[in-house]
């Protein structure tokens, strides 16, 4: 991946979006957050400088307003599934956006989405089976190990 | 059949209570609690407690076995999801979705589902009809939009005011199946038949020729 400024946008300003976001735009790129509920914007901090759009994100005047024709990536994050299936579907179907994730809590209906063509994320099923091996296996959850097993340009080899 | 509609609001139940009379094997799922026990007290097994969006409910009331799955609750974005399950996952062979928002028909039948029914369109092409503007109303889509049968009311200033239907620049693959003359006279035009304004005129045309259709009757290039 070369250091091109990329266009991205996220849906659901949550702790996650917003700590995507504003990590994403500290590197650079140009980020765009959506949330229907403009008190989520506080999360996103006094360091990002993206742009804020108050809306939903099943709705594509607000995804055209946040540039969903030109974006690199889209990220799907609000905490409903089913409203980040719908987004994630239109952003890479209907608007071809070239990369598309969103986060599914449920392991069953993530199977079905990424069957679909979705590039899903299931924190559920990440999160259980850490925490099982860790007490079945007796080891302390340290996070900066777990983060560099996980970090997949990391298992590739690539830094 | 086996028929399962999910979302036990007000268009959920009079719909259940619909169809149970018409003897099919109905079920209807509601995950609120306190709705669930209203609606049990009436319609007893016919409801379900459970969430309609979940896969693993939809497993235990055996929905690869249904016939058609009926999304009506208040959220396009789980009618959505419901029915992409139903018909992906379950292989359902008919999906009907509750629309809310009218700009996402389109992309629900872009996603598959096979019919999705807005109340908000329906009314607002009664409303359309009713104010009688200068528009071509669409009527009734057929072949999945290949066809589509329109209505456009003529207006003064409409270039086909005073011609002969012969002698109309209509698109290909287009006709003119009923004139509606001012005094609710109805006939089927000939060649020969001259329009005025205030005739309605329905036609059928190709999908994708309504601006071509709109120029012939209400003169101007705006796409539909």
């Amino acid at each position: 991946m070369t250091n091109n400024r990329l266009h991205i946008i996220i849906v659901g300003s949550g702790r996650l979006g917003a700590r995507l976001a504003t990590s994403l735009s500290a590197e650079g790129h140009f980020v765009y957050v959506v949330d229907k509920n403009s008190d989520s914007f506080l999360r996103l901090g006094p360091q990002f400088k993206g742009h804020i759009i108050c809306g939903t994100g099943i709705d594509e005047d607000i995804l055209k307003e946040a540039g969903v024709e030109r974006a690199d990536v889209l990220l799907a994050l609000t905490n409903g599934d089913n409203t980040n299936v719908m987004v994630g579907q239109i952003a890479s179907k209907k608007f071809k956006v070239p990369r598309v994730i969103a986060r599914i809590y449920d392991p069953k209906r993530e199977q079905v989405f990424r069957l679909l063509g979705l590039e899903t994320i299931c924190t559920t099923i990440l999160m259980s089976e850490i925490v099982k091996d860790a007490i079945i296996n007796g080891y302390q959850i340290d996070e900066e190990k777990i983060l560099k097993a996980c970090t997949l340009s990391l298992l590739a080899g690539e830094k | 059949m086996y028929i399962i509609i999910i979302g036990g609001g007000k268009v959920g139940y009079y719909l259940t209570k619909n169809l149970i009379n018409k003897d099919h094997e109905i079920l209807l799922i509601e995950k609120d609690k306190n709705r669930y026990a209203r609606l049990s007290e009436e319609l007893t097994e016919v409801v379900y407690r459970g969430d309609g969006c979940e896969a693993s409910t939809l497993e235990t009331i055996g929905c690869s076995r249904a016939d058609m799955v009926i999304a009506v609750t208040g959220d396009d974005e789980d009618n959505l999801v419901i029915c992409q399950l139903a018909k992906f996952r379950f292989n359902v062979p008919k999906t009907i979705a509750r629309v809310n928002n009218p700009r996402n028909e389109d992309t629900f039948k872009m996603l598959g589902i096979d019919t999705t029914v807005s109340a908000t369109s329906i009314i607002l092409a009664l409303l359309e009809q009713e104010m009688a503007t200068p528009e071509v109303i669409p009527l009734l889509v057929l072949q999945k939009g290949k066809f589509e049968i329109v209505d456009v009311t003529l207006g003064k200033d409409s270039p086909a005011v005073d011609q002969a239907v012969k002698n109309l620049n209509m698109p290909e693959d287009s006709i003119i199946l009923v004139v509606v003359k001012s005094k609710e006279e109805v006939i089927i035009p000939k060649g020969e038949t001259v329009l005025h304004s205030g005739d309605s005129i329905i036609a059928l045309i190709r999908g994708g020729n309504e601006r071509l259709f709109r120029k012939v009757f209400l003169g101007d290039d705006k796409t539909v």
